[in-house]
């Protein structure tokens, strides 16, 4: 199955509560195109590219210098994004070639940069930034974000505003000197507790309609008024948390994109989070239908006809969605994506939803057991598989119909965008929001 | 757990070409309303359309080597040949002539009867049929109702088989029969003196299903005690395999014939299609296409490359794809409302496709198993 990287946020989408027509979609990284001109040297071909991962080896050599050091000169050679613009950690090179650098990197025996400890930033903030941030936050921002040194969160849903994103309530205010006065309450936030940047959509004007008064903001954690308080799941665990801004201020020159834009800028962002593909094809039987079918073959006292049935129909269910992912990914390097991504993502929560119940089940008398209710951080997301009791992932897959878009709003995008069938009628779009009942 | 490296599971350009091709001719010649209307007649298949399919376009001998006048293609192009084909649900003998019956005829040994055979399909001037129960798997046992005897050097067949695609049209008759207690492949003429064979009325009428009895017919072997079940079952296999393609065409007219009316429907001054209870079974039904569509190139795919888990692939696309094509098509059914449960609608018409195929060649519980055993996944005790 597609990873979510273990941190998808949010159950916001991008899709409701917007009343767009088809030729108003959000486009991907649309403000990720080249915009700087290419720096000095040939064409910006895979040869060159090579060429310039090479000087930069011969440079900077990763092997005496850590990691965050070898990622900052990579970020001054442009070989961060190369499709972003100079001077953002890119070349204004086609997206394409990414993959040739890091294939270089790899052959020169550097660190490959993994998202591990910054996945919200390098998935979601740097696009925004570079698509929407203006001259000084781009230069005081990516660098950073692109080593990891500045772990960065997305404040996006409120207890008030789930799949309805465009509801939300937290109110930015200007004050007298130009700056925003900030106060709300938002939820359901990775990494918090480790950010020193948020990327916040916040209500500038709450008499326009809810999609239009929204403004998006960079926040930064360590100003006064933010507080990070862990929220804890049905697991017992804590991945996410809850943060509180209380007259929080935010320099007008921290604001991405025109007031009353943040609906748009944020589709930046989320549209982002949902091309975020995974490298190769996943192995069959990885996930928990894994573990259950090496329970079945290890324990056949635990082995009745009605779980068996079950079984083989989940496995079926598994090992075509394992395909299903696989076209997708085949589609994508041939440069077709199709709008599968969706589909898939339902397909994974509802059979690790089946698959985690069949396990229980099939556990029996230690399913009735559990290992901790501690209630104990995770920063990366949901442990792996192994490293918990059956009954936590069971719990855990709860969360996967709802964090990164529920499977309802998710129906709705492919009944929209696939389909092609009528919207709903809308009674919240045209009103003000302060008027809307909540 | 290792299994091979996935093939491609997108469309070739020959593979999209060979679809466009097809798909004019269909929508010219074999749209819903000549499908329905055949029906009332006593014409099952449309002997002009086989015909242009067979022989002009070539479909014939799609699987058939070029040196019997074949195109040399494979089960690839074969798969796309009847996604199309099931989307019109079209009344010709494909599945039975240009699938099972030719893939059993090229697992036999190179012989006059087998060779003749061949290129007679390959041209479209004749064609056959594997008189086999339709309902057989592929892990099924050979089949034991035929019996031979060799007759003065003649091989001599008597018994029957029921339930057998195309009996009544095909020319040729591949046939599992037991020679002296071992199994063999015979082939028989559709005309032969004492053979008599006819269809019956059948669930899905653009597709019926017949018998055939034999009282001292005279055959030729295509294949003996050594070839004989290993052929029968490679072409059972291939069918199965093949099948889902076919059943993933149904589903996909299916379902667009829904969204099609879901859109221009109105009832409570609202397109129906407007209404979240039919938007997102829609979404769903088309999810589980695009997991169906996937399951279908994979067994088609690994038929081309003759993978070692082709078997796998097999009865996971059918387990899959012949209950997304039931589930389109009733889905299909209740979303018209009550428009789609009259005579004049196609909606039963992919509904008795849908459902008659998900009893060909081995039900969604009898692949269950299959995997079952190939995965060892075994049944509780």
């Amino acid at each position: 199955m597609r990873e979510r990287g273990g941190v998808s946020d949010t159950d916001n989408q991008p899709d409701d509560g917007r009343d767009d027509g088809p030729g108003n979609e959000p486009r991907a990284a649309s403000g990720t195109a080249p915009d700087g001109p290419p720096a000095a040297g040939g064409p910006l071909d895979a040869a060159e590219l090579r060429r310039r991962v090479a000087d930069l080896v011969a440079a900077h050599d990763p092997t005496t210098m850590t990691s965050v050091e070898f990622l900052g000169h990579r970020f001054d050679a442009g070989l961060a994004w190369v499709h972003f613009p100079v001077g953002c950690g890119g070349l204004g090179a086609s997206r394409a070639l990414q993959q040739v650098v890091e294939d270089a990197l790899i052959a020169a025996g550097a660190k490959v940069v993994s998202a591990y400890r910054n996945p919200i930033g390098l998935g979601m903030g740097a696009p925004t930034i570079v698509a929407h941030g203006d001259a000084e936050s781009r230069a005081r921002l990516l660098r950073p974000l692109w080593t990891g040194e500045e772990v960065w969160c997305q404040l996006f849903s409120e207890p008030g505003a789930g799949s309805d994103l465009a509801g939300l309530a937290t109110r930015a205010m200007r004050d007298g000197d130009g700056d925003w006065i900030v106060t709300g309450q938002k939820v359901w936030t990775s990494l918090a507790h480790k950010a020193r940047w948020a990327m916040l959509l916040a209500r500038t004007d709450p008499d326009l309609p809810k999609h239009q008064g929204l403004t998006y903001f960079f926040l930064d954690m360590t100003s006064p008024g933010v507080e990070v308080r862990p929220l804890r799941q049905a697991t017992g665990q804590a991945e996410f948390n809850e943060v509180f801004l209380t007259d929080v201020r935010v320099p007008d020159a921290h604001r991405a994109g025109e007031v009353g834009q943040g609906w748009a800028v944020s589709n930046t962002t989320l549209m982002n989070e949902r091309v975020a593909i995974g490298g190769g094809a996943a192995p069959r039987e990885a996930n928990a239908i894994g573990a259950v079918a090496r329970m079945w073959r290890d324990r056949p006292e635990l082995r009745t006809p009605g779980l068996h049935d079950r079984l083989l129909r989940a496995w079926v269910e598994c090992e075509v969605a394992r395909l299903g992912n696989e076209r997708i990914r085949q589609q994508l390097a041939v440069g077709a994506p199709g709008p599968e991504g969706s589909a898939a993502k339902i397909a994974y929560a509802r059979l690790n939803q089946d698959v985690t119940r069949l396990w229980l089940e099939l556990t029996g008398e230690e399913g009735l057991g559990y290992d901790e209710w501690t209630m104990r951080r995770s920063d990366m997301g949901q442990a792996t598989l192994g490293a918990r009791a059956p009954g936590y992932y069971y719990l855990r897959a709860k969360g996967n119909s709802i964090e990164g878009g529920t499977s309802e709003v998710l129906r709705n995008v492919i009944a929209d965008r696939v389909l092609d069938l009528p919207r709903e009628p809308r009674t919240d779009t045209k009103v003000a929001w302060k008027e809307m009942p909540r | 757990m290792s299994e091979p490296t996935i093939p491609s599971l997108l469309y070739g350009e020959i593979e999209e070409e060979l679809r466009a091709t097809l798909r004019e001719l269909l929508r010219d010649r074999c749209g819903w309303h000549d499908v329905l209307a055949r029906i009332d007649t006593d014409e099952a298949y449309d002997e002009g359309l086989w015909k242009a399919v067979a022989a002009e376009l070539g479909l014939a001998g799609l699987l058939i080597p070029e040196e019997f006048g074949g195109a040399g293609a494979g089960p690839r192009e074969v798969a796309v040949a009847l996604e199309e084909l099931g989307r019109a649900v079209a009344p010709v003998p494909f599945l039975a002539s240009a699938v099972l019956a030719t893939s059993a005829l090229l697992a036999c040994p190179a012989g006059a009867a087998r060779d003749t055979a061949l290129r007679a399909l390959a041209e479209g001037t004749r064609t056959a049929t594997l008189a086999v129960t339709a309902t057989t798997w592929p892990e099924a046992g050979f089949p034991l109702s035929v019996t031979g005897a060799w007759e003065d050097g003649e091989l001599s067949l008597t018994g029957a088989v029921t339930g057998v695609l195309a009996v009544d049209r095909a020319e040729l008759l591949v046939l599992p029969v037991i020679v002296a207690g071992e199994p063999h492949l015979a082939l028989v003429a559709g005309d032969a003196a004492n053979l008599a064979r006819g269809a019956v009325t059948s669930l899905d009428a653009t597709r019926p299903v017949g018998q055939v009895t034999l009282d001292q017919v005279r055959a030729r072997v295509l294949a003996g005690p050594e070839h004989a079940e290993r052929a029968l079952g490679h072409a059972v296999r291939y069918g199965a395999a093949l099948l889902a393609s076919e059943q993933l065409g149904v589903a996909e007219q299916a379902l667009a014939e829904a969204v099609g009316y879901l859109k221009v429907r109105h009832q409570f001054g609202r397109p129906i299609g407007s209404f979240q209870a039919l938007r997102h079974r829609a979404a769903d039904l088309w999810s589980d296409l695009a997991s169906a569509r996937a399951a279908a190139r994979y067994a088609a795919a690994c038929l081309a490359e003759d993978s070692p888990d082709a078997a796998v692939a097999t009865a996971l696309a059918q387990a899959y794809c012949s209950e997304v094509a039931v589930r389109t098509a009733e889905e299909c059914v209740q979303m018209h409302g009550g428009i789609g449960f009259t005579w004049e609608h196609p909606a039963h018409l992919y509904l008795k496709r849908a459902m008659a195929s998900a009893l060909l060649l081995g039900t969604a519980d009898r692949h269950r198993a299959t995997l079952g055993a190939l995965v060892d996944l075994p049944p509780a005790i």
